[in-house]
């Protein structure tokens, strides 16, 4: 029987298998952030246990940052004294820090593929859910937690269960306006948020090959939100283009033949999935989320379910909103642009492509957050802030943002955001804060409107990026 | 680590359905650099109003209810990988944790801080949320080395994978064991490319 591309790259990483237990995994590239890893530090410092690969870890600072006034002294105690653990323990250990203001610093998931570091083939952690990101590159890349962290640290590697593998396919042809986030909220709330649970996905089919990189980032980014540890796409010519000549990745012969090795990678034909659906592309339109998890979700001109059940109605008692209602003409009155989701240079021309001309809506209070210092310079440079700035929006500065409102960027009370970041949870963008999940273009298309509006009606006169 | 053999207690039950971490605990407390003190604010949102009251609605806070055994609706832990939710679930005085399903990155977690994780059948979820809603003063027991949970509705199985197991009666960790096998690790690495 032939292999996935998941077994492929599996199979290259175990050190070792125990009987009737878990395996041990090597870890290529271990990323850190600073609300996740001190007291991974700690732990090990307490313990006598030293770094064992400092040279394959890379940290970034991004949850707990400003995102405006970044030259200046973080104001928030507790944050500031984060952030000064995290230069003090990569001081320490040699670890290599892209800190708040380097031209490097971004959110975990934009940086390290921007510069190079996401390769095909590669084991990748982070003490972040979403490190699913990176499986576009065809990469088993995914979340781990604080006593992980420490595990990696120590040893650089993990003792894991292999997961089960399951494939999504999605042929046909997209409608316009429909983006890889809609994609990938179309999945979910099809197949549900715990139907990815134990498995590691592989996405397949014409439309993620017609995928550039960004758009399948997106879509593996919220792998998580069906509960798959992560995701991954075969890793092809779009892949090998966006990686070379990138800071960190291999050069010249060296990059030859890795290319000859990551050809080698893609699901055999013969190979076998513990589980497989197939969707047609055509089916899916754009999509936004009513409740509190990311699986509620409709396209944008249908209503919402009319479910008899506790949870479903504690959710939208939440939101409130009620069963059955269209959610066309409500206002708006916070839309964020921004998160590992989309916040990278294609998401912000689709926005700009579609502000160009227009205004922002009075109400709205939009936040235009890019996932890395690299993006908001090229949001400068192709003319994209200008576009924005004339509608009237404020571009802010790098950072998860509102995404988790963990720094000052928080919705009030109440409010309802349309954000293209990745989780609707109760309070997760602010307490009392209400969150509905969209893309790049809804998003855009809401603070232009002041409240949510067909999409599918107007892009078809919009060229879009 | 602490060492797991059997527990018996009252349980609280919680019938919600997927519980976020965000919930378990919200971001704005995750600005810690320790692991001290979570239990504080262990489902704050839900346990507090805004002015800082208590939410007399909210299970937690029910007088009727105690113990260190959590029953929750089905997919547990879901969301962000935060250990934070498993120390502040520590750190409030739970041992165990009933649903029918966890979320991956959560089950790991708790597993890695001495929570245990016990997965029964959806069937006996509702059976004894129904039962301990009813009787709160009734008694679960949980026992790791047979993988048993026994209540008034009647006793079920549960999986633990045997590493896990092993670890935690015998409170181990996984750090323990990986550098024990560095020799191994650097053989591997001596061939990886
Ligand atoms: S942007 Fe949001 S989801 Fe992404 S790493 Fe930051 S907090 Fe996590």
């Amino acid at each position: 029987m032939g292999k996935t591309l998941f077994d492929k790259v599996w199979d290259a990483h175990v050190v070792d298998t125990i009987e009737n237990g878990p395996q041990i995994l090597y870890i290529d590239k271990h990323l850190i952030h600073e609300v996740t890893s001190p007291q991974a530090f700690n732990e090990l410092e307490q313990r006598g246990i030293p770094i064992a690969r400092p040279d394959k870890i890379v940290a970034t600072a991004d949850h707990n940052t400003p995102t405006v006034d970044q030259h200046l002294p973080v104001k928030d105690a507790l944050s500031k004294k984060q952030l000064e653990q995290l230069s003090e323990n990569c001081k320490k250990n040699n670890i290599p820090l892209y800190g708040l203001g380097h031209e490097k610093n971004g959110i975990v998931h934009v940086i390290a593929p921007e510069l190079g570091i996401t390769q095909p083939g590669m084991t990748m952690v982070c003490g972040d859910s979403h490190t699913s990101t990176h499986g576009a590159f065809g990469i088993i890349a995914f979340g781990i937690g604080t006593s992980q962290v420490a595990q990696v640290f120590a040893s650089q590697c993990l003792l894991l269960q292999k997961p089960k593998s399951l494939r999504v396919n999605v042929n046909g042809k997209l409608k316009k306006g429909v983006l890889p986030k809609d994609v990938i909220l179309y999945i979910i709330a099809k197949l549900g948020t715990n139907s990815g649970t134990g498995y590691f996905c592989e996405y397949a089919g014409n439309v993620f090959e017609e995928m550039s990189m960004e758009g399948r980032m997106t879509v593996c980014n919220m792998s998580i939100e069906m509960g798959a540890r992560g995701g991954m796409i075969a890793p092809d010519q779009t892949t090998f283009d966006y990686v070379k000549g990138r800071e960190e990745a291999p050069k010249g012969e060296e990059f030859d033949k890795k290319v000859a090795y990551w050809k080698t990678l893609p699901t055999d034909e013969d190979a076998v999935f513990d589980q497989e659906y197939w969707l047609d592309a055509a089916d899916i339109e754009p999509m936004i989320t009513y409740g509190t998890n990311p699986g509620m979700g409709i396209k944008i001109t249908e209503n919402i379910p009319a479910l008899n059940d506790s949870s479903f109605e504690k959710s939208l008692n939440y939101m409130d909103f009620k069963k059955g209602e269209s959610l066309i003409n409500k206002p708006i009155n916070y839309v964020f642009i921004g998160s590992c989701t989309n916040s990278r240079i294609e998401d912000f021309r689709v926005a700009a492509n579609y502000v160009k001309g227009k205004q922002k809506a009075s109400n709205v209070n939009a936040w235009l957050v890019p996932g890395s210092q690299k993006v908001a310079k090229q949001i400068a440079e192709e003319g994209l802030q200008n576009v924005f700035e004339e509608a009237g929006f404020v571009l802010r500065q790098p950072g998860c943002s509102a995404c988790l409102a963990m720094n000052d960027d928080k919705i009030p009370e109440g409010e309802y955001c349309v954000s293209t970041s990745n989780r609707n949870f109760e309070g997760r963008q602010g307490q009392g804060s209400r969150t509905i999940l969209a893309s790049p273009l809804v998003a855009a298309a809401t603070a232009v409107a002041g409240k949510i509006i067909d999409v599918t009606k107007e892009v078809e006169s919009l060229e879009l990026a | 680590m602490e060492k797991f053999t059997i527990v018996t207690s009252r349980a609280i039950p919680l019938p919600t359905e997927n519980i976020d971490t965000d919930q378990i605990i919200p971001a704005r407390f995750l600005k810690a650099t320790d692991k001290l003190g979570f239990g504080d604010n262990v489902f704050r949102d839900w346990r507090f109003h805004k002015d800082g009251s208590a939410n007399k609605d909210f299970a937690l806070n029910n007088p009727n209810y105690s113990g260190n055994i959590l029953v929750a609706g089905d997919n547990f832990g879901c969301g962000s990988s935060r250990e934070h939710a498993a120390w502040a679930l520590v750190g409030y005085g739970f041992k165990v944790i009933v649903s029918s399903f966890f979320a991956d990155i959560f089950k790991g977690n708790a597993l890695n801080n001495g929570l245990l994780p016990v997965q029964v059948t959806e069937e006996y979820l509702k059976k004894l949320l129904a039962h301990l809603q009813e009787n709160p003063t009734s008694e679960v027991i949980v026992n790791l080395e047979e993988q048993t949970i026994e209540s008034a509705i009647g006793k079920a199985t549960f999986e633990i994978n045997t590493y896990k197991k092993t670890c935690m009666i015998n409170g181990y960790d996984d750090i323990d064991f990986l550098i024990s096998n560095k020799d191994k690790i650097k053989a591997f690495e001596a061939k990886h490319v």
